[in-house]
């Protein structure tokens, strides 16, 4: 058997793990496994993003809309310090990424040498898994095992260092899958007496509540779940995380929980008899204030992950298992129901919320155009089959609120981290996961400019990505929260923005500005039609507030119209 | 506020660089104090026993343990009271030797103390007292009286009046990968 370099073992693992895209920027400790990627540039895409923080959104898009491992990879020091933002997003919002990062010599570990971090320490409470490589010969395993680590059970991101001389070390290579750690149990054994209790607890049940989360996408379970409530009749709600995993026109779908969601699923978790959730976490945002959430109701729980259970809300049934099998398992036992009368009050809220907050947002008369207004045209123009890759602020509530999905894995969004600067690099990575689809990137102005040096990415891969920006000159969010809560003393929150358009052209993009509403319609129509990447500045009115809102503090049912 | 208590926290883990760090994370993310910790070997080849306590409320606790069972490379972690356990703390005291001899009232604690002198010179002698917490305390504080040179206490080491079935754990690991 003929000797690899450690560099060359990376590439040969990534290929083995059907890698084909990765995202990264080169650099000193790096370098070895640069040099081995330009040698299997056929076989292996890689993207320069404009900074490494980029590389990480974009492995995140590129996993969220397609299930598939994402991979970024740094240099030591400030290349792996850049990776951290989006680690503990990938983190918080379980989305399987692997990270590789070079690091000095193992001789240097420790001398305070040049570009060298703990990225071990500093990653270890962001990562599912870490470790540092310091010889060439644990390539295959780590690697094998990192792969193995991020997409079982609940995924996660990984990260793994390579010491420089490791990366030089020659060694015999050869590769092995990993299909179980003996101290790892990623998927706990589905225990039938907690099925059937659930079951009977369900049939039992007159104003059954299902509210689910990302865990129904990550594990596929789109049609079993589809199934169940089909059979059973119950009304759900999404987390903004779960959104998409149905079409938004299922007549059993609801709306959006939590905090700027919709009025109806927030007011009757709290009459529900019965609370069903199915991959979902009991988020603050969802759940406002813990002390008065379903306190009425009793809860089932289906989750993967056993810390998950009573971490927030205290639950009656926990189902442990992959919410496919779990599912697949219940659905049999349920009866078939249809609950009228119950789902009949979530349509009654729903006009109430629609006659004060919904029309006005989606065919406003006053002058100025509505974020709303701007997600309702993306969806006729794409008729709801677009994938939405949204910021975070305003217009991420707006899009999350206000988009409509046909297809599961379309709503790709910085949820338990509220990351802005998510949505440009993550919307180039999905759209490379799935050239196929259309993909919109919806920003706010503010957190656009925090990763705004990716569209030099999207240039020189001619990702054919669409870019809104909904511009209000404002951190429209935290505007909000100070004209609601701080007597609107606008502290920092105005910006005085550069020419968008221009900005966009400079990178040789088309671009497009609209403030008037007559010119959106058109707009919004020749980016869709386009092939190319193209950008559309939306100027918004500037102090557009969202709601419904469930204050801090308050409880779900408090939740305010106005 | 939720009533304290003082937690035995075993853990069963691999031997691995980081776990550490990656363990004590789940406790400083939680503002929470670590009292004592111990590594040590166990009667299963290549699994490391640490035991760590800690005082805070059930409700945290039982999360905390439910955060270290989801690491990769733990093979399962308890929580216990002090009535669940076994347990043992040691300590060391440094007291001057001329003491010793001059006042016969340190020999008697000694005694009955149970404790061992573990070593005399003539400028100090060393004793040692291992036993429940409140025994060590007991000591300290009767010696404390004359004056300690050094004192050194040893994290607490404990086995659980349950048993834990970490051999089982281990061995339907290895029926279910070759199954």
């Amino acid at each position: 058997m003929s000797k690899i370099s450690g560099s060359e073992a990376v590439i040969k693992c990534l290929l083995e793990e059907g890698v084909d895209i990765i995202y990264g920027y080169p650099g000193g400790a790096i370098m070895p496994v640069y040099d081995e990627l330009y040698k299997y540039q056929d076989k292996i895409h890689h993207v320069l993003t404009r900074h490494e923080q980029g590389a990480t959104h974009s492995a995140q898009g590129f996993a969220r809309i397609s299930g598939r491992v994402g991979v970024a990879i740094a240099t030591s020091g400030p290349g792996a310090t850049n990776l951290v933002t989006g680690i503990a997003d990938a983190q918080i919002d379980s989305t399987p990424m692997v990270c590789i990062t070079g690091q000095v010599s193992s001789h240097l570990l420790g001398s305070d040498a040049f570009q060298e971090t703990d990225i071990i320490g500093i990653s270890t409470p962001i990562t599912k898994w870490n470790y540092q490589i310091t010889k060439a010969s644990e390539i295959p395993e780590i690697l094998a095992k990192a792969f193995y680590i991020a997409k079982s059970g609940r995924p996660g991101p990984v990260l793994i260092d390579i010491t420089k001389d490791a990366q030089f070390e020659e060694f015999n290579f050869s590769y092995k899958k990993i299909n179980g750690i003996r101290s790892y149990n990623p998927t706990p054994v589905i225990e039938m007496d907690k099925i059937q209790e659930a079951a009977e607890l369900i049939n039992n049940a007159k104003k059954p509540f299902i509210v689910w989360g990302q865990g129904v996408i990550l594990g596929n379970a789109e049609n079993e779940f589809k199934e169940l409530i089909e059979k059973s009749g119950i009304p759900a709600a999404w987390t903004i995380l779960g959104a998409s995993a149905i079409p938004t026109s299922h007549p059993l779908n609801v709306g959006m929980l939590g905090m700027h969601g919709n009025y109806a699923p927030n007011i009757l978790t709290n009459e529900c008899d019965v609370l069903i959730a199915i991959g979902m976490r009991f988020d603050d945002r969802v759940t406002g204030d813990i002390t008065r959430y379903a306190k009425q109701a009793r809860i089932i729980h289906f989750e993967i992950d056993p810390a998950e259970i009573n971490k927030n809300i205290e639950v009656d049934i926990a189902v442990l298992g992959d919410a496919k099998q779990t599912l697949s398992k219940i659905t049999p036992l349920i009866t078939k129901k249809s609950h009228k009368n119950w789902l009949d009050k979530f349509k009654k809220l729903y006009e109430i919320e629609y006659n004060k907050v919904i029309h006005n947002e989606l065919n406003p008369s006053k002058k100025g155009l509505t974020m709303g207004e701007v997600i309702k045209e993306i969806n006729l123009q794409t008729n709801g089959d677009a994938a939405i890759v949204s910021d975070v602020g305003q217009h991420q509530m707006v899009a999350c609120r206000y988009a409509t999905f046909n297809k599961s894995k379309s709503n790709i969004t910085s949820g338990g981290l509220g990351t802005m600067g998510f949505a440009l690099p993550a919307a180039i990575g999905a759209k490379m996961a799935s050239p196929e689809r259309e993909v919109v990137a919806v920003i706010g102005d503010g957190g656009y400019q925090m990763t705004i040096q990716e569209l030099g990415t999207v240039f020189q891969t001619k990702a054919a990505v669409k870019i809104v920006v909904l511009n209000n000159d404002f951190l429209g969010m935290v505007r909000q929260w100070q004209q609601m809560f701080f007597d609107k003393r606008y502290a920092s929150t105005e910006m005085v923005n550069p020419d968008f358009v221009k900005i966009a052209e400079g990178y040789y993009l088309k671009a497009k500005r609209v403030s008037e509403r007559k010119y959106l319609a058109q707009a919004v129509e020749e980016m869709i039609k386009s092939k190319e990447p193209y950008f559309l500045e939306v100027v918004v009115e500037k102090e557009g507030n969202v709601f419904p809102m469930i204050p801090t503090g308050c409880s779900v049912s408090e939740i305010r119209l106005d | 506020m939720k009533k304290e208590n003082k937690y035995t926290v075993s853990i069963y883990t691999e031997n691995s660089v980081g776990l550490l760090n990656r363990i004590s994370a789940i406790f400083q993310r939680r503002h929470l104090n670590i009292e004592s910790f111990n590594s040590s070997m166990t009667e299963i080849e290549s699994v490391q026993r640490w035991t760590i306590l800690v005082i805070t409320n059930e409700t945290q606790i039982m999360k905390i343990v439910g955060q270290i069972n989801r690491q990769v490379e733990v093979i399962k972690s308890y929580y216990h009271t002090d009535e669940e356990t076994i347990y043992q703390e040691s300590c060391l005291f440094k007291i001057k030797s001329s003491l010793l001899f001059d006042d016969r009232k340190i020999q008697n604690i000694i005694k009955e103390s149970n404790s061992v002198i573990v070593t005399v010179t003539p400028e100090f002698f060393v004793i040692e007292k291992s036993g429940r917490t409140y025994e060590l305390d007991e000591l300290y504080n009767k010696l404390s009286e004359y004056g300690i040179l050094q004192f050194v206490r040893s994290a607490r080491i404990a086995v659980t009046k349950a048993p834990l079935m970490i051999s089982e754990i281990l061995t339907d690991f290895k029926k279910n990968k070759n199954e």
